[in-house]
């Protein structure tokens, strides 16, 4: 009977649909990219420099994406702003308790990141004599910037799941496990991004190419335990994703979006490249479809009047 | 006068000032340091009438619910229309239909209100600073501060706050606290023909409160209890607390309300713990590849 409705059904959903999905699957792949440009400058080599490049791109790209879908979702758009600084006072407005406050000082200091590991792609190839770039592709500038644009890609790929834990809506407070979970599905989305890029581009990279697939793998690995700890630390309120969106968990996000590309590559039928690029879109249309299951499956329960939709 | 006959009359426990009386409080409240103020309401009293929703509307120059009324929804699973509190509807008269049988059951009815909890979890996420706590110990939302990101509303566990469509902002109960500022108590409260609703210093509410589930257990009612008047429960406290005689469930409130940062912890821990490992394995695996290779190089064949 209605005793047993769990606390977080009594709450409202808060309209985060579909740009939400979208800027939680690009801000994933965002910050993904620039945690394995990061890794490659810093523990790679020269080879690695091309992926290294369109990681950079991807990542900018992602940043500046991400803040124009946050800010065209925001009721009032024009008032972006009053999340970085304080329209009464013209003070800082910061919450260390707030992921959603720390959320967007984390997106600011990461597309600074991006756009300094841009300007040093830029530069690195030749494409520009801009001061400013040659600067960011200094040895010692990259290398910070390699160190900081780990820390901020890690951060933005994992905050948006504690964003949604710190909360009282049904699924997304009743777990701890989202942010881990979306940190590593934003990298293995990443990876799948760099591969099919690098195929798209004609970059003839075997041993970059390799290593990616074999981070891949364990990203992959890590990504389907976290989704069984996060459906199991669900206890009893499991029993909202008794629906489509559950069957999509667990066919599109695990079966299609990890099970799959790891059967790819571990018993391979198809052959080669192209089973490497029907892996990576696997992985790309999992990572999505996580994003739209767990926020979409949390949005249809409500109460309404003394009935709870669902 | 539709309502002015007796329901219930005032518990001879548990008097109340009149009016003048109260108001004089109230202004003297204003003037000097204020003191926690709140609601107390009594759902044994209510009649169901909505003169709070009304009142609420009226003074707060709200909009009709969806398009402007041209098409109004009805609910048809319910005589209550309204459904739910929402950024256009700041008082909500809950009907609670409990018919198990066609000619034997009972009406519950709950005038439903942002509960001004002691520690909000609404403000607390606000990124904006747009969410307050005010002198009287009550919450607002400053709509000019408001950008609409609606963390609020997911953190919110009792389903208060919503987009209001023509300010474009999270708008909920303000308390009336431009009444209360100058001694009026809330339109709501005001209106309220059965006195279901009760406005004043929480102290003086919660004293109140007691007596009237004494006596109403006295007379029979052994379900009687208070929902959020205890200051060392869930929330610090609600500063807008309900006298029940119903599972908190049944009257779509949350049994134990929570605070949204208690995942923050462990949720950040453990995405911590896993940045840890994607940068550790990511950099392993980058060194290993430089072994592998210079073995697969030096060795008699490859893979
Ligand atoms: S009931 Fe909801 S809206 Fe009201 S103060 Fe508490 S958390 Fe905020
Ligand atoms: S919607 Fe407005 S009041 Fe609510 S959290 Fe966002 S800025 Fe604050």
């Amino acid at each position: 009977m209605q005793t047993s409705v769990p606390d977080t059904f009594f709450s409202s959903p808060p309209h985060f649909r579909w740009l939400i999905v979208l800027y939680f699957f690009i801000g994933g792949l965002a910050g993904g990219a620039l945690v394995l440009a990061s890794l490659m400058r810093l523990f790679g080599r020269a080879e690695d420099r091309p992926l290294v490049h369109l990681a950079s791109e991807v990542a900018l790209a992602g940043a500046v994406l991400s803040a124009i879908i946050l800010t065209v979702d925001l009721t009032r758009p024009l008032r972006f702003w009053h999340m970085v600084i304080q329209n009464h006072t013209g003070l800082p407005m910061f919450k260390w308790w707030s992921p959603m406050s720390v959320g967007v000082w984390g997106l600011l200091v990461f597309g600074v990141f991006a756009l300094v590991a841009w300007l040093g792609a830029l530069a690195d190839q030749g494409r520009t004599r801009w001061g400013v770039a040659r600067a960011a592709a200094n040895p010692a500038v990259a290398a910070i910037g390699a160190v900081g644009g780990m820390a901020a890609g890690l951060f933005l790929a994992g905050y948006t799941g504690v964003l949604l834990a710190v909360s009282n809506r049904p699924i997304w407070a009743d777990s701890s496990w989202l942010g881990v979970l979306f940190l590593f599905s934003g990298v293995s989305t990443a990876i799948a991004a760099l591969l099919l890029g690098a195929r798209w581009r004609g970059l003839e990279l075997p041993s970059t190419i390799a290593w990616l697939v074999r981070f891949d793998r364990i990203t992959l690995a890590l990504e389907a335990i976290a989704l069984v700890c996060f459906v199991v630390s669900l206890g009893a309120v499991a029993r909202a994703l008794v629906n489509g969106w559950g069957a999509l968990l667990v066919l599109g996000v695990l079966g299609m979006g990890v099970l799959l590309p790891l059967g790819m590559e571990w018993r391979p039928r198809i052959h080669g490249a192209q089973r490497m690029a029907l892996a990576a879109a696997c992985v790309l249309v999992g990572g999505f479809l996580l994003r739209a299951a767990v926020l979409l499956s949390s949005e249809q329960v409500r109460v309404l009047g003394t009935h709870v939709i669902r | 006068m539709p309502f002015a006959l007796p329901i219930a009359q005032p518990a001879p426990a548990s008097p109340r000032p009149p009016a003048p009386a109260r108001a004089a409080a109230n202004a003297s409240l204003a003037a000097a340091a204020p003191e926690p103020m709140g609601f107390f309401t009594d759902t044994t009293v209510c009649i169901g009438c909505k003169a709070c929703e009304v009142a609420c509307k009226e003074w707060n120059q709200l909009p009709a619910r969806g398009d402007g009324g041209a098409h109004l929804e009805m609910s048809g699973q319910s005589y209550d229309n309204t459904l739910t509190l929402s950024g256009d509807t700041w008082r909500h008269v809950k009907f609670i239909e409990q018919f198990p049988e066609p000619y034997h059951g009972r009406w519950l009815m709950m005038s439903d209100v942002c509960k001004h909890c002691v520690q909000a979890p609404c403000l607390e996420v606000c990124p904006t600073g747009a969410i307050i706590r005010t002198e009287f110990d009550t919450v607002a939302i400053q709509s000019d501060t408001c950008n609409g990101c609606r963390d609020c509303i997911s953190a919110c566990p009792f389903g208060v706050i919503e987009i209001n469509h023509v300010s474009g902002t999270a708008q909920k109960c303000t308390m009336c606290y431009d009444r209360i500022s100058v001694g009026l108590e809330p339109a709501c409260s005001k209106a309220c023909p059965t006195d279901s609703i009760q406005f004043g210093p929480i102290s003086e509410l919660r004293t109140r409160a007691g007596a009237r589930v004494a006596q109403l257990q006295a007379q029979g009612e052994k379900g009687a209890y208070l929902y959020g008047a205890d200051p060392t429960g869930p929330l610090g406290g609600l500063n807008a607390f309900f006298l029940l005689v119903d599972e908190p469930e049944v009257y779509g409130l949350p049994r134990e309300p929570k605070m949204p940062t208690r995942n923050l912890v462990r949720g950040s821990m453990l995405s911590t713990i896993g940045a840890f490992m994607m940068a550790f394995v990511g950099a392993l695996s980058l060194r290993a590849r430089r072994i592998t290779e210079v073995q697969q190089a030096s060795g008699p064949k490859g893979e």
